[in-house]
């Protein structure tokens, strides 16, 4: 999914990069900041063959595109989007529930000391991924869930790798964020700064 | 501008009434016509805008076939123009140059003096004419005589503002790029001489309030109704596809809003269809208003003198101002 902020672009450009992010993507959120630009997105959603929904968020206009029909996820907050024009903001990608390569026993204070720093840290990431044994730290440890669900509600989005969760079989045991394919943690790491962790 | 903020700022201009005035402000006509004496009256209008296409040559001669449609609008033959011109100080004056020769090359083509002209330094490039022509008073053709019974003809095609939208989004291939600066660079100078050969009841050009906005100038200053089949309309090639993508500019919904209430369309007219009837045109054709008897001879003559994208697109009929699209 590709979240679009074309709030103070002139006519065409909203269509014009929606219609592009469309070619490449299934869904799409456009953030426009008038009545026009939101007419013609829904013009554009019609003529392509995509169902569209408009909410409005503030004096501001979210179109969401679905080629199924079914809606695009809840509800994306406008800080997100702000996000997205502010492409300075980081993704954190964590691969392993351990923070280094010595001894385990350390590793796990430093992860808990790693994740409660970033809840203090200003501006916040854009997003954290969870990968490999990362997930465990979304599913089983409570200490850092609690950081990463005060993260998540000033509206860092904490995504976990939907094959590793499934493959140390706690899929059904996720406590914060979202479950997310390998496409749209790829797509994130390619769109902003990254920290390996 | 658009136009409901253009008349609501007009309405705080005195008008002062002067019997020599023939056209003035209030029945939002194309041009000011005043009487100078039995045998001549002036038609004067002045129009700018920035750049529509890259090619700087191009913009001036599109700059100044719109400038001076507004005398062949009013039936006139243009006698002067004079340059009007808003230049940054960091673009070279190559471009200013081509800028020039090309509004020169219109002037030239529609048989006017270039009298001269006025630069100021400007964040972006701006370019139009003030043009002069002359009528004789009876010759004249306003938007306010239309009657009951003509039959409306339209001479060139629509999109032009929906075009221009792909273009700059770079959607529209080049095919479409040279149809749409071919209608935009042509004078309304051959519609306008057929249009007196022939003898007409009222005419005017269709540029920035699109189709139904300057029909609704002319319905509502010849206090008339206009019948409009959309299956006769003539589009450019790609525009309704383009309309329907949502390459629909700003002035369209502007347009619309202005006309809400006033304009009805029939159910099977879908709205990218509307678009293009609200789209605004940059140096666009005119819209004539003949008498039906005559309609079969003007289309002939348009043919003949090259207008050849010209089309009976509708008629008007008796009572207060309204217009019908089906």
């Amino acid at each position: 999914m590709k979240k679009i902020d074309a709030r103070g672009l002139d006519c065409p450009q909203p269509v014009i990069k929606t219609k592009k992010a469309l070619e490449a993507e299934e869904k799409v959120i456009t953030l426009v900041d008038n009545e026009m630009a939101c007419s013609n997105l829904q013009k554009l959603g019609q003529k392509l063959g995509y169902e569209t929904e408009v909410l409005t968020v503030d004096d501001d206009f979210q179109i969401e595109f679905s080629a199924s029909g079914e809606p695009v996820t809840s509800s994306v907050t406008s800080a997100e989007f702000e996000d997205s024009a502010d492409n300075q903001k980081k993704v954190y990608f964590i691969n392993s529930d351990v923070l280094g390569q010595g001894k385990r026993e350390l590793g796990e204070v430093l992860i808990k000391g790693f994740i409660y720093t970033l809840t203090e840290l200003a501006p916040a990431p854009r997003a954290i991924i969870f990968m490999n044994s990362g997930v465990k730290l979304t599913t089983l440890n409570e200490e850092v869930i609690e950081n990463l669900e005060i993260l998540a509600e000033a509206g860092v989005e904490i995504i976990s790798c939907g094959t590793c969760l499934d493959y140390y079989q706690l899929e059904d045991k996720l406590e914060v964020g979202s479950v997310s394919n390998m496409y749209t943690i790829v797509e994130l790491l390619n769109s902003y700064p990254v920290v390996t962790v | 501008m658009g136009p409901e903020a253009l008349s609501q700022v007009l309405r705080s201009i005195p008008v002062l009434s002067d019997e020599r005035e023939l056209v003035g402000l209030s029945t939002a006509d194309d041009a000011s016509v005043i009487k100078l004496n039995e045998k001549q009256a002036l038609i004067q209008s002045v129009d700018f805008f920035t750049p529509v296409v890259d090619d700087p040559y191009i913009f001036g001669q599109i700059a100044a076939a719109n400038s001076l449609s507004d005398i062949y609008a009013m039936g006139g033959e243009v006698l002067s123009a004079m340059n009007i011109v808003g230049f940054p100080s960091c673009l070279s004056t190559e471009i200013l140059e081509k800028i020039l020769q090309g509004g020169a090359n219109k002037i030239k083509e529609a048989g006017a003096i270039l009298a001269g002209g006025h630069t100021i330094e400007d964040d972006e490039p701006k370019y139009g004419l003030a043009v002069s022509g002359l009528i004789a008073p009876e010759k004249l053709v306003s938007n306010a005589a239309a009657e009951a019974g003509d039959t409306l003809v339209l001479t060139k095609p629509l999109g032009i503002g929906v075009l221009l939208t792909a273009l700059k989004g770079g959607l529209a291939d080049s095919e479409a790029k040279e149809q749409v600066i071919a209608e935009m660079r042509t004078l309304n100078k051959q519609a306008t001489e057929v249009m007196q050969e022939v003898g007409v009841n009222a005419c005017t050009d269709i540029t920035g309030f699109g189709l139904l906005g300057h029909l609704w100038e002319l319905v509502k200053a010849s206090q008339v109704q206009a019948e409009l089949e959309l299956s006769r309309i003539p589009f450019l090639a790609g525009a309704l596809d383009w309309a329907e993508m949502g390459l629909v500019p700003a002035g369209a919904y502007r347009n619309r809003d202005y006309l809400q209430g006033e304009v009805s369309f029939a159910a099977g007219v879908a709205e990218a269809e509307q678009d293009l009837l609200f789209d605004p045109q940059t140096s666009g054709g005119l819209l004539i208003s003949v008498p039906d008897k005559k309609t079969e001879r003007l289309l002939d003559k348009l043919q003949q003198a090259g207008v050849n994208k010209a089309t009976a697109i509708g008629r008007i009929v008796a009572g207060g101002p309204a217009i019908k699209v089906k």
